[in-house]
């Protein structure tokens, strides 16, 4: 962390970046909320004169909005693929419910005296609906507009993961990468995203009843205005697209290594690990930043790529166990290293592959795997003490940390805890020094590149050789954290680039360079 | 002119709300339908410009069937005053009188004359409220805004739904009373709601007391009070009978049992033609002396002896008599 630069020089360096996903997060709101608007407040209308439908549409928009985002996210991709428009589906379902049901309270709310004036007077039901109701509701329908507008922004976040952009790129990448400039060059504006929406309904909110006339003029213009920006940070382009974790994209040995080293410049999208092999299979995403362990390598027939200028550090997988609780409980360290050596990288494939794609219990191929080995013991279920054992929220987190309960629970007096599914590196190694967890399995390129964050001069004499790099996470962390590395697993699950096998065969494509060729010439 | 012939209504629960009422309302007559709440009065006058629809029976407004009618052109041509004013709070008060002549179409000029003559009669100074909202107004000027509204498209018949009810007693007097004053209303067929007794006898050129949904008496007032139909419009009365007999006895009406002797002394203040006894003696009361009266040209003096002694005859007269006594 040392040698971070200060948030301004961050904002500063990336400001085209900023520009680009802050535009793109305002035109994901937008467009949202205006389908939200034009689809809602007709529908809001509709159940104040169809009473019996009320029921039912409030049901449904009061369901979609209890799905959880990423959720809702997920269930998009099958039917919309990724990209712009599962991300404007999901927000738009999210914004629905309170602009249907402000818009339905707000016109019975209006004063039936007044209704009823205007009706004795011989307006028709269209008269009374322009002049009268939709007048009358107006506030009310814009404290709904309001509320879908702060969720929205909110929720956009979220699109970063499904390829869509926005500010969700720098948050998630700055979480996964340790780097708390990034995330608050993510969460500062979209936090003043929120509050700026805010104030601005809520001003259109109390403009007097006079003016309220042609806020409803300029509200629709506004709306397409914002709507347009998702389009102003249009595709430039190659004929391949790539698609990285908001981690990969800010790692040097990720995407920056890519750009320095090779000098790969090709379009680009930010998009989650947990769908991004499908993206590439299903033929949206040409080239991703996979890990070689992941199943899904195997499962959607993909080839990885050669990194014939070596940019991908080792990344062997130990796990890494706070001091005190092995000085606590001496024989935890012997239980853990019974699965050192073991697992290969064709092995942890394997196992990912039975999980991801096969989706088979992780905890089941743990046992079913140890139990193969010889190393399955019954539980003594002891009663000496409480290990917790943490993952991050990909593949291999999962059935190490199952292995590592069994283990636990078979040869020591201890019981094992599982905390799994902690969203990233930052998240799982505070977890670590804070004590909330005891160990995790991590990797030596991570803890070198991101939790360390060593001076390039280190890096490079140390890169390019796994022992040494073993060696100096083990001394720092030591140091450090008071937190040991243990034996490396066997595996190494290093970053790597990979497409689809069939596409990589045509193009003769084995390696990164042969991709930076391909590129340079179409 | 409006007419109801054997109109039903029943609640959604079956329970008759209104039950073969009939009555005729002329141009230029104000109908008071008078009753308790629960009675059917209001679900009588919104059946008259279709803000409800009748189970059975006819209604007829200006000699033709209102179901015959386009309903908005009919609501248009019928002036509807509400309780609770029901005016639009996001529209200013020129806006709120204009409604209907906007929706009839005139163009904006004739609206706005239209508008600042009405407010010009209702006391409201269009310099200082023409561009006010209804909020900023009090209530009894809410009222006379409400009021100048249904008057907006000069509509030959004009429904008034307890007009005067929201208002406090004094508000509620000095409204009833320019109400009573204004020239827009002598020509038209008005119908107006209230459970008010002491307004609908200083309102009404007829009363129509109606009790569980039915009609029990239609009458003048003085019908009402010394000829009832029944039991329940002797009741009705019961409470405010001396105050009401008084109000409904006019001066003209006493006349051939009052002194005769002429006055031709000059005189400060003459009671008007159609005074009742009771303003007389409320004159009487406040100038602590005789007042003056005069018909046939001829200009007379009462005292209060005199004018209780003419009011007792008259009554015992009347209650003999056992008819409508109604002379002029």
């Amino acid at each position: 962390m040392e040698d971070q630069p200060g948030f301004p020089e961050f904002v500063q360096q990336q400001a085209g970046k900023l520009l680009e996903q802050t535009l793109q997060h305002i035109g994901l709101t937008f467009i949202s909320l205006l389908i939200a608007v034009v689809i809602g407040v007709p529908l809001g209308i509709l159940i104040t004169r169809k009473k019996k439908l009320a029921g039912a549409i409030l049901g449904i928009a009061g369901v979609l909005q209890t799905i959880p985002s990423i959720a809702l996210l997920g269930f998009m991709i099958p039917l919309l693929g990724i990209g712009a428009k599962p991300a404007i589906v999901a927000l738009f379902l999210y914004a629905l419910l309170p602009i249907i049901r402000n818009t339905y309270t707000g016109i019975l709310q209006v004063d039936a005296t007044v209704i009823d004036a205007a009706t004795g007077m011989g307006m028709s039901q269209q008269q009374l609906l322009l002049k009268v109701q939709l007048p009358l509701a107006m506030p009310v329908i814009l404290a709904g507009i309001r509320t879908a507008t702060v969720i929205n922004v909110g929720v956009a976040t979220l699109a970063a993961y499904i390829a869509a952009g926005g500010l969700g790129e720098f948050i998630f990448g700055g979480i996964a990468l340790n780097n708390t400039n990034m995330i608050l060059a993510g969460a500062i504006p979209a936090a003043l995203l929120a509050i700026l929406f805010d104030t601005g309904v809520a001003r259109l909110q109390k403009l007097r009843m006079r003016s309220v006339k042609t806020a409803l003029y300029i509200l629709p213009f506004l709306l397409l205005i914002l709507s347009s920006f998702y389009l102003l940070p249009a595709a430039y382009g190659s004929s391949l697209v790539a698609g990285f974790t908001p981690e990969f994209m800010g790692r040097k040995d990720g995407n920056l290594g890519l750009k320095q080293v090779y000098g790969l410049d090709m379009r680009t999208v930010v998009i989650s690990d947990m769908i991004m092999y499908k993206a590439a299979y299903e033929k949206t995403l040409d080239v991703i930043s996979g890990s070689s362990t992941d199943g899904r390598v195997k499962a959607f027939d993909l080839q990885v790529l050669e990194d014939d200028k070596h940019i991908f550090p080792p990344y062997y997988a130990a796990p890494i166990v706070r001091q005190a609780t092995l000085d606590k409980y001496p024989e935890l360290a012997p239980a853990l290293n019974k699965l050192s050596g073991i697992i290969n990288d064709s092995v942890m494939t394997e196992l990912n592959y039975k999980v991801d794609h096969l989706k088979q219990d992780p905890a089941l191929v743990a046992s079913d795997f140890l139990k193969a080995k010889g190393l399955l013991q019954p539980a003594r279920k002891g009663a000496k003490g409480t290990v917790v054992i943490g993952a991050k929220i990909f593949g291999d987190g999962y059935i190490l940390a199952n292995m590592y309960k069994l283990l636990v629970n078979g040869y020591t007096d201890l019981e094992a805890v599982t905390k799994t599914g902690l969203g990233g590196t930052k998240i799982c190694f505070d977890a670590l020094t804070n004590g909330q967890i005891d160990l995790y399995p991590e990797y030596t390129g991570t803890g070198l590149l991101v939790i360390l964050q060593a001076d390039k001069t280190v890096i490079d004499s140390l890169i390019a050789d796994k022992q040494k790099v073993y060696d100096y996470v083990s001394t720092a962390f030591m140091q450090q954290y008071q937190i040991r590395w243990l034996p490396p697993i066997g595996f190494n699950n290093t970053y790597a680039l990979m497409m689809r096998k069939q596409q990589a065969t045509e193009l003769h494509i084995t390696s990164i360079s042969d991709l930076k060729e391909y590129l340079q010439h179409h | 002119m409006i007419k109801l012939e054997r109109v039903n209504k029943s609640f959604q629960n079956g329970k008759p709300a209104v039950s073969d009422v009939s009555f005729e309302v002329n141009t230029g007559e104000t109908l008071v339908l008078l009753g308790t709440s629960g009675s059917g009065k209001t679900t009588t006058l919104r059946m008259i410009n279709r803000l409800i629809a009748p189970d059975s029976g006819k209604i007829y407004v200006n000699g033709e069937a209102v179901t015959a009618q386009e309903t908005t052109s009919l609501r248009r041509n019928i002036g509807y005053v509400l309780q609770d004013n029901g005016l639009f709070p996001h529209y200013t008060v020129a806006e709120n009188i204009g409604i209907v002549p906007s929706l009839l179409k005139w163009d904006k000029k004739r609206i706005e004359e239209r508008t600042r003559t009405l407010m010009e009669k209702l006391h409201l100074p269009a310099d200082e409220y023409y561009d006010a909202y209804p909020q900023q107004l009090s209530g009894g000027q809410q009222q006379r805004v409400g009021l100048a509204r249904a008057l907006a498209a000069d509509p030959p018949v004009l429904l008034m739904d307890e007009p005067f009810g929201a208002l406090d007693p004094v508000t509620r007097a000095s409204v009833r009373n320019e109400f009573r004053s204004l020239d827009e209303i002598s020509n038209k067929t008005v119908i107006m709601v209230t459970h008010d007794v002491q307004e609908a006898f200083q309102l009404g050129d007829r009363i129509c007391l109606m009790d569980k949904g039915t009609i029990q008496q239609t009458g003048t007032p003085a019908e009402l009070l010394f000829s009832p139909a029944n039991e329940f419009v002797t009741q009705f009365f019961r409470e405010q009978r001396l105050l009401l007999e008084l109000n409904a006895v006019k001066l003209s009406d006493i006349r051939t049992l009052l002194p005769t002797d002429h006055v031709t002394e000059k005189v400060s203040f003459i009671l008007p033609e159609d005074a009742s006894c009771w303003d007389a003696l409320e004159q009487m009361t406040t100038l602590s002396a005789p007042v003056y009266y005069s018909f046939d040209d001829k200009l007379i003096r009462i005292d209060s002896a005199a004018l209780m002694q003419a009011f007792t005859q008259y009554k015992q007269t009347i209650s003999s008599n056992g008819r409508s006594t109604r002379l002029s």
